[in-house]
C-alpha cells in the first residue's frame, strides 16, 4: 500500500476514535446545541417582537413570525461556530494528554490525528444542527427552499463546519490548558451577531456597519438566508465561497504548523 | 554468508554519539555517547533533571537533537525516523492511553494504526489483554483505571506492534510494590524474547534488578557506565559487621581483629572487608583462634545508593527526606 493509502487509513481510523469518544459521549454533541438553542428562543421570545417591529420586516401583521424567518439562518451559523469549542477542546485534550507522544513515535500519517478530530467534529456539528434546525421549525420558522436550494445550503454550511474546525483545531493545539482552548474559538461564535444574523445592518452605526459589511459571516448568513427564503442573493454567495476556502486553508496550515512544532515538555 | 546477508541479519540496538540538546541559555544534554546491544538491557540512571526523558524523546523521533548522531535499529535518527518509528515502542512517564476509550479499544486503535489486518488486530488485542491481567476490565473505559492498570495499559499498547526497541521512561514512578514487581516481570519477558530495552529510572534498585548495563546521567553527560557490579567496585566502603554478646568478648574480638570500627553500646564491630570468601575466612579463623564466636555477621558491599552519591555529588533520590530529618536531628 503506498503512502497516500496508509494516509486515509490512518485518518479513517482516527475518525472512528473521535466519532467513539462522540458516541459514547452523546452529551458533548448536545452542548454544542445548547447554545444557539438558547440564543433562538432568546431572539424569538425575548426580542422577537420588538426587534421585528423595528426593523419594519415586511409582512408586518405578524412580527415575530417574520422575525423568526429572519433571525434562524444567524442562529443556524452560530450552531457551526459553536462546535468550534469542542474541537478545540478534545484537540488541546489530546495534546496536553501523553496520548499525542505515542502518535508521535509511530510510523503513521501524521496529519491523520488532526483529519480525524476535524472531520469527527464536522460531523457532531452537522447532527448539533439537525437539533436546531428541528426546534426552529417548532418556533415557527418556515423556509421556502426547495431541494436543490437546501443542498446548496448544506453544502455551505458543511463549508463553514470544515472553515470553523481547521481554524479551531489550530488554537486547540495552540493553547496550554484546556480552559484557555474552551475559550479561544469563543469570538468566532459572536462574529454572527457583528454582522447580519439579528438585524440588518443599515440599523448599525457606522463604523460597526462598516465591519459588518466586510466580515466573513455577512455574506454567509446573506447566502443562506437568500437559500432558505428566497431573498436577494447577488454576489454573497461567491464571497460567502471564497471566504469559507480561505478559512479553510488558513486554519489547516495554521494548525499544521503548531502540531509539527516540537514539544518541549 | 554474503554481505549484504550480513549487514541486514545482524541485530541493531542503540548507538549514540556526542548528543547535545539546549532549551536556549538551559543546557540539557551536554554530549551524551551511549551503546546500547541489541537484545539488552539498559538503563540510564539519574536524578531528576538530569536529562533522562530528553534522552528518550531524542531517541524515539519527539524530538531533534542540537548536535550528535544517533542510529536506532539500524536507522539513522533524522535521516529515517519513520523507519526507526516503526522499529521502537514507546511508554512515557505520562500515561499515553485513550483516557475515554476502553482498554481493549485502546489495544485494538494500536492494531489498526499499524495497519494490522482486523481479525489479527482482534486476536493480538485479547491475547495481550489476558498477558496483562486486564481481560476482566477490557471493556471498561481507560479513565476509571487505576495507576498500575493505566501503567499496564500502556505498556499493551506499545507491544502491539511488536516492537524490537522499547523505551521506557521511568515505566514504575508512582507505582505499587507489587506493580513494580509485576512490571519487572514482564521486562524480563520481554528481554528473554529477544526485545532491546532502554530504560530510565531513578531507582536504583530497578537498575540493579534489570539492566546489563548502567549509564548515569548527571548534569546532562554521562559520568560512569558499566554493568552494576563494575560500578560498585570503583566505590570504596565495603564491610562486614559482627555482633557480640557481651563487652568482654567484643574487647578481644577487637584486638584479635586489629582495625575496626567497634561501637560499645550496640556490642558491634565494623571491619572493613570487600565480603569475599576468602577474607571473610580469615575473620572466622581469627575469631576461632581467639576462641570468641560472634551471634551475628553481616556482609555490606557498596550498593548502587553509594555508586550514586559519589558520582553525582547528589542525594540519593527517595532518601532526600530521611537526610534533612537527619541534619535536624543534628541541629537540635
Amino acid at each position: 500500500m503506498s503512502t497516500s493509502a496508509y494516509a486515509v487509513r490512518d485518518s479513517m481510523t482516527m475518525l472512528r476514535r473521535n466519532l467513539k469518544h462522540m458516541y459514547r459521549y452523546p452529551t458533548i454533541t448536545l452542548s454544542v446545541a445548547a447554545m444557539p438553542v438558547v440564543m433562538l428562543l432568546l431572539f424569538v421570545y425575548v426580542f422577537g417582537g420588538a426587534i421585528g417591529n423595528g426593523l419594519g420586516l415586511p409582512g408586518a401583521s405578524n412580527d415575530r413570525g417574520e422575525y423568526t424567518n429572519f433571525v434562524v439562518p444567524g442562529i443556524i451559523l452560530m450552531a457551526v461556530t459553536s462546535g468550534g469549542v469542542t474541537t478545540a477542546v478534545s484537540v488541546c485534550t489530546d495534546m496536553t494528554e501523553g496520548i499525542i507522544n505515542r502518535f508521535r513515535t509511530m510510523a503513521i500519517s501524521r496529519a491523520s490525528v488532526l483529519v480525524g478530530h476535524v472531520v469527527g467534529s464536522v460531523i457532531q456539528t452537522m447532527i448539533s444542527l439537525v437539533f436546531v434546525l428541528g426546534l426552529a421549525f417548532v418556533v415557527g420558522f418556515r423556509p421556502n427552499a426547495s431541494p436543490i436550494e437546501w443542498l446548496a445550503a448544506i453544502g455551505l454550511l458543511v463549508l463553514l463546519a470544515f472553515a470553523v474546525t481547521w481554524l479551531s483545531a489550530a488554537m486547540g493545539m495552540g493553547a496550554k490548558t484546556i480552559e484557555t482552548a474552551s475559550n479561544a474559538p469563543t469570538p468566532l461564535t459572536f462574529l454572527p451577531f457583528l454582522g447580519s444574523a439579528v438585524v440588518t445592518p443599515d440599523s448599525m452605526p457606522v463604523g460597526l456597519r462598516w465591519f459588518a459589511e466586510y466580515q466573513p459571516f455577512t455574506p454567509i448568513n446573506e447566502t443562506l438566508r437568500g437559500l432558505m427564503l428566497g431573498t436577494e442573493i447577488g454576489s454573497d454567495s461567491l464571497k460567502a465561497i471564497a471566504w469559507c476556502l480561505g478559512l479553510i486553508v488558513v486554519g489547516y496550515l495554521w494548525a499544521r504548523a503548531v502540531f509539527n512544532r516540537e514539544t518541549t515538555r | 554468508m554474503t554481505a549484504t546477508a550480513h549487514t541486514a541479519g545482524q541485530p541493531k540496538g542503540i548507538s549514540a554519539l556526542g548528543l547535545r540538546k539546549a532549551y536556549g541559555e538551559k543546557v540539557v544534554l551536554d554530549g551524551v555517547d551511549l551503546e546500547v546491544p541489541a537484545g539488552t538491557v539498559f538503563s540510564l540512571l539519574g536524578p531528576n533533571g538530569a536529562g533522562k526523558t530528553t534522552t528518550v524523546q531524542i531517541l524515539s523521533t519527539l524530538i531533534s537533537a542540537d548536535a550528535g548522531q544517533a542510529q536506532v535499529a539500524g536507522h539513522v535518527l533524522d535521516r529515517e525516523p519513520d523507519a526507526v518509528r516503526a522499529e521502537i515502542g514507546v511508554t512515557g512517564q505520562f500515561s499515553a492511553v485513550d483516557n475515554l476509550l476502553t482498554a481493549r479499544e485502546n489495544i485494538i486503535l494500536m492494531a489498526d494504526l499499524h495497519h494490522l489486518p482486523r481479525n489479527e488486530g482482534r486476536q493480538r488485542a485479547d491475547a495481550l489483554l489476558e498477558r496483562f491481567d486486564l481481560a476482566e476490565v477490557a471493556n471498561k473505559p481507560a479513565i476509571t483505571f487505576s495507576g498500575g492498570m493505566r501503567r499496564k495499559l500502556d505498556l499493551a499498547m506499545t507491544l502491539v506492534g511488536r516492537p524490537s526497541i522499547i523505551f521506557l521512561d521511568e515505566p514504575t514512578t508512582g507505582l505499587d510494590p507489587r506493580s513494580r514487581r509485576n512490571l519487572w516481570q514482564i521486562i524480563h519477558d520481554l528481554v528473554a524474547e529477544g526485545t532491546t530495552i532502554f530504560l530510565t529510572t531513578q531507582y536504583l534498585e530497578e537498575a540493579d534488578q534489570l539492566a546489563d548495563r548502567i549509564a548515569v546521567l548527571d548534569g546532562g553527560k554521562i559520568v560512569a557506565e558499566g554493568t552494576a557490579a563494575e560500578l560498585k567496585r570503583r566505590i570504596p566502603g565495603g564491610h562486614i559487621r559482627l555482633q557480640f554478646a557481651d563487652v568482654h568478648r567484643l574487647d578481644v574480638a577487637a584486638r584479635a581483629l586489629g582495625q575496626s570500627l567497634r561501637d560499645d553500646e550496640a556490642l558491634t564491630l565494623q571491619v572493613p572487608n570487600d565480603g569475599s570468601i576468602p577474607a571473610l575466612r580469615t575473620v572466622l579463623d581469627r575469631l576461632d583462634a581467639a576462641q570468641i564466636e560472634a551471634e551475628a555477621l553481616t556482609v555490606h558491599t557498596p550498593d548502587l545508593d553509594d555508586v550514586f552519591l559519589a558520582l553525582t555529588g547528589n542525594q540519593v533520590p527517595g532518601q532526600v527526606s530521611d537526610n534533612t530529618e537527619l541534619a535536624k536531628e543534628s541541629l537540635r
